[in-house]
């Protein structure tokens, strides 16, 4: 059985073999290993060493009001914001608030779709990091009738 | 060895847009069986992609993306006749690439 701290071990070898081969995106700082722990926001940002967000137009995020089914979500980030990095996907009620997070190199657009489980309505963020350090976020109420990650 | 990837990427307007379905269970580490044991974590970890070869993109997931993922993501330039080849490694250890060529 693999823990999670294996996980978290191997996730951030891999990370490091990424870095060394992906010259053209090292300017995007591996993930830092607990980020995937954080139980709410503010632990997320101080696990990456980010500042507190700033709300910009330009960052998008397209979700839809409400969710039927909380398993399949469908979620789409983008940004319009020079140099940025990394974008994130976070739902803030979820047991671990981080869900997943694109490295954005100059050879693709910063706009990414994909689906999300959700355990409840929730508030939804789009968050975008620049090179420089600065952290945009937009934020959309997700409701949701039912749970996706129930037993 | 997982089941393959479903990839179709796409020239349009100039860019490459390129929808991915991976089939994964994604199981989360929260849930429980029918006996109460915790089904242990079984996720995607790690995505990434190359545009003939030079790689081009690279995610991080944790378990809260749905099972059987999807990911829509745009490469700039490119053109049709290129290939495109989408990488997966889960916290397990498995990993799976698919290739398809741009259309």
């Amino acid at each position: 059985m693999s823990t999670r701290r294996d996980m978290i071990k191997s996730s951030a070898a891999l990370a490091g073999l990424l870095a060394g081969l992906l010259p053209g995106l090292s300017q995007a700082e591996a993930l830092a290993k607990t980020a995937f722990d954080a139980k709410t926001l503010d632990d997320l940002y101080k696990s990456l060493g980010l500042s507190k967000p700033v709300e910009s137009k330009e960052v998008t995020l397209t979700a839809p009001d409400i969710a039927e089914n909380g398993a399949v979500v469908p979620v789409k980030v983008a940004s319009s914001a020079p140099g940025v990095v990394r974008m994130l996907v976070l739902v803030e009620k979820n047991p671990s608030v981080l869900t997943a997070s694109f490295d954005v190199s100059p050879a693709i657009e910063a706009a990414f779709q994909t689906r999300v489980k959700m355990g409840q309505t929730s508030n939804v963020y789009a968050v975008a990091i620049t090179a420089d350090k600065k952290v945009y976020f937009a934020q959309k109420e997700v409701k949701v009738t039912l749970g996706g990650c129930g037993g | 060895m997982a089941d393959p990837m479903r990839i179709r990427a796409q020239a349009l307007n100039g860019n490459i847009v390129v929808k991915v379905l991976m089939q994964h269970e994604m199981e989360t580490g929260l849930r429980k069986d029918a006996n109460g044991k915790v089904i242990p974590a079984w996720h995607i970890t790690d995505v990434t992609a190359t545009l003939n070869g030079n790689p081009v993109f690279s995610a991080q997931w944790g378990p809260a993306v749905s099972k059987n993922p999807f990911l829509e993501f745009t490469i700039k330039g490119g053109k049709a006749g290129d290939k495109v080849s989408i990488q997966w490694v889960d916290n397990q250890g498995n990993k799976r690439v698919d290739e398809a060529t741009v259309a």
